[in-house]
């Protein structure tokens, strides 16, 4: 009994010496309460977070070095750059979500002549991309305030084409379920160019996977998937006309056996692996890691927040 | 003398069962407003803005029209049909709410107006309507001015509860169960046959009535 105290004792010791750790060592530079969320910027040392909600450790941050800003820091946003692998030569680019603005600012240092548009929904959070996180928008990189799916229901309108959409607009605190559902991403595809890339940063635990591996496939056919062992994020990678020819090229940066090409450089210098992210991608034509009777979402019936919290 | 007492109670219960069904409809249906303009409007804070607007001015208006409607020979008959009339003002949601969405979404480019203007389009009648019920429900219910407070107090109770229960079962189960059209659908063909039974029920008891005054003039 007294054993069990004392380990109790030490348990909650160790657990308040790294509260104070982590407090003494992280900063918060800026905080706000927006519309939607709480946005708190934290300095640790050189690197800078953009944290949507501080207390749940679901949350998705967005971070940058301040002495690197072009490297990336996290696994997810590394993964998404799989799409370059596969259409290493995208002229235009939506990015829905925008976080601190981190990728924008990657994909235009690797893709100087690209356009990119971005869209966030909430105003506060493009404000403090660009004060903190050092956000560039020029005429080439537009931003708009606007609901995703509106943006892309109007883009679609207008005949807009894009080479490369990034769906990073899911936070993992609440899911925005209108921008998960089929007729979402038939929207998406359609504005898609011909040899145009789809990649989001989507859910890989809880009952959700098997509802949202369904839906993107009831609409691109089959897609692939890029996840990490010690990540909990998963992309998914569509093409509009499916992946067989493209599946080829995906294979060129490493292909030569050593002879490593422009493009791996590139990735190289900005801290991605393209090796280890050709390694990471698996097609769901070979292996598809849900079952085929899980229902597919749509506008009529989009759960995706309560399916994320059944994890039975 | 006793048993038609009795029965008079039974039918005030079924009245704020009625009532309770009401408040369960508008924020069931309310709730769902949100989905059904998130495709076109997106879901940013003005979406439920509008939707918030929509139904607290169409209530307004309905708790007036329901007043000025019971003054005149209220019956349950007529209290009946409101329902029934609630129930297919709630159709055009299922039916035509697709076409109506884009048409406004390509009219109107401000996605706030555009909410605006779609909540109102699918949703300021059947709320009018089912707001109707209330100021009905307590001329039904009130037999003489000394507890008509009482009696609104009860109605606000049981209706309110009604709100309550029908926003926390359709967020947290029939939008896991159901597709959206189903619990629209659902909710219409209850309002429905609640509104055929009262009206049955109202001619019931005319007949029963009519039937004990025939009886106690033949006695006499």
């Amino acid at each position: 009994m007294p054993n069990s105290i004392n380990k109790f004792i030490y348990c909650a010791g160790f657990l308040l010496s790294v509260c104070l750790v982590n407090n003494a060592i992280a900063e918060v530079v800026h905080s706000e309460r927006s519309l939607y969320r709480n946005i708190l910027v934290e300095d640790n040392g050189d690197l800078r977070c953009l944290k949507f909600n501080v207390k749940s450790n679901k949350t998705r941050q967005s971070c940058f070095n301040k002495s690197q800003p072009e490297q990336l820091v996290f696994n997810y946003t590394k993964q998404l750059l799989t799409g370059l692998l596969v259409n290493p030569e995208p002229q235009r680019i939506l990015i829905i979500g925008l976080g601190g603005g981190t990728m924008s600012n990657t994909l235009h240092k690797l893709l100087p002549d690209s356009y990119i548009d971005n869209v966030e929904i909430d105003h506060s959070v493009i404000k403090v991309a660009r004060e903190y996180f050092g956000f560039l928008e020029n005429e080439q990189i537009k931003t708009y305030s606007q609901d995703g799916r509106v943006f892309v229901k109007r883009a679609v309108l207008k005949k807009q084409e894009y080479d490369w959409i990034i769906l990073d607009a899911f936070n993992g605190d609440y899911i925005p379920e209108h921008l998960m559902t089929k007729e979402f991403l038939e929207e998406t595809k359609s504005l898609l160019s011909k040899k145009g890339i789809l990649t989001a940063n989507t859910f890989s635990s809880s009952k959700l996977y098997g509802y949202e591996s369904a839906t993107y496939k009831a609409v691109f056919g089959d897609f692939y998937q890029v996840s990490n062992k010690d990540n909990n994020n998963r992309i998914i990678l569509a093409g509009k006309n499916g992946l067989d020819q493209n599946f080829n090229r995906a294979q060129e940066p490493v292909s030569k056996n050593g002879s490593i090409n422009k493009l791996s450089i590139e990735l190289l210098a900005i801290g991605v692996d393209a090796k280890e992210l050709y390694q990471n991608m698996k097609s769901t034509a070979i292996h598809q890691n849900w079952s085929d009777d899980n229902p597919v979402l749509t506008d009529q019936f989009a759960p995706a927040n309560l399916l994320n919290i059944d994890t039975d | 003398m006793q048993a038609s007492k009795k029965s008079i109670n039974y039918n005030n219960l079924f009245i704020y069962f009625l009532a309770f069904s009401s408040g369960f409809s508008i924020m069931c249906i309310e709730l769902l407003a949100g989905r059904i303009l998130a495709p076109f409007f997106g879901s940013s804070v003005h979406i439920w803005g509008s939707i918030i607007t929509v139904f607290m001015l169409s209530l307004s208006f309905g708790y007036l029209l329901g007043g000025k409607l019971s003054t005149h020979s209220a019956s349950l008959t007529r209290y009946g049909a409101i329902f029934i009339i609630a129930g297919l003002t709630l159709l055009p949601i299922v039916t035509s709410s697709e076409w109506l969405m884009e048409s406004i979404f390509l009219a109107v480019e401000d996605s706030r107006y555009g909410s605006l203007l779609a909540s109102t389009a699918l949703f300021f009648i059947p709320t009018i309507i089912l707001g109707m019920l209330s100021p009905y429900s307590v001329r039904l219910l009130v037999k003489n001015s000394n507890e008509s407070g009482q009696v609104a107090g009860k109605l606000y109770f049981v209706s309110t509860l009604g709100s309550a229960i029908g926003t926390i079962i359709t967020s947290f189960y029939l939008v896991l169960w159901f597709d959206i059209n189903t619990i629209v659908l659902s909710v219409s063909l209850v309002l429905s046959l609640l509104g055929i039974t009262t009206i049955a029920l109202a001619k019931v008891y005319a007949n029963f009535y009519k039937a004990e005054v025939q009886r106690e003039i033949s006695h006499a």
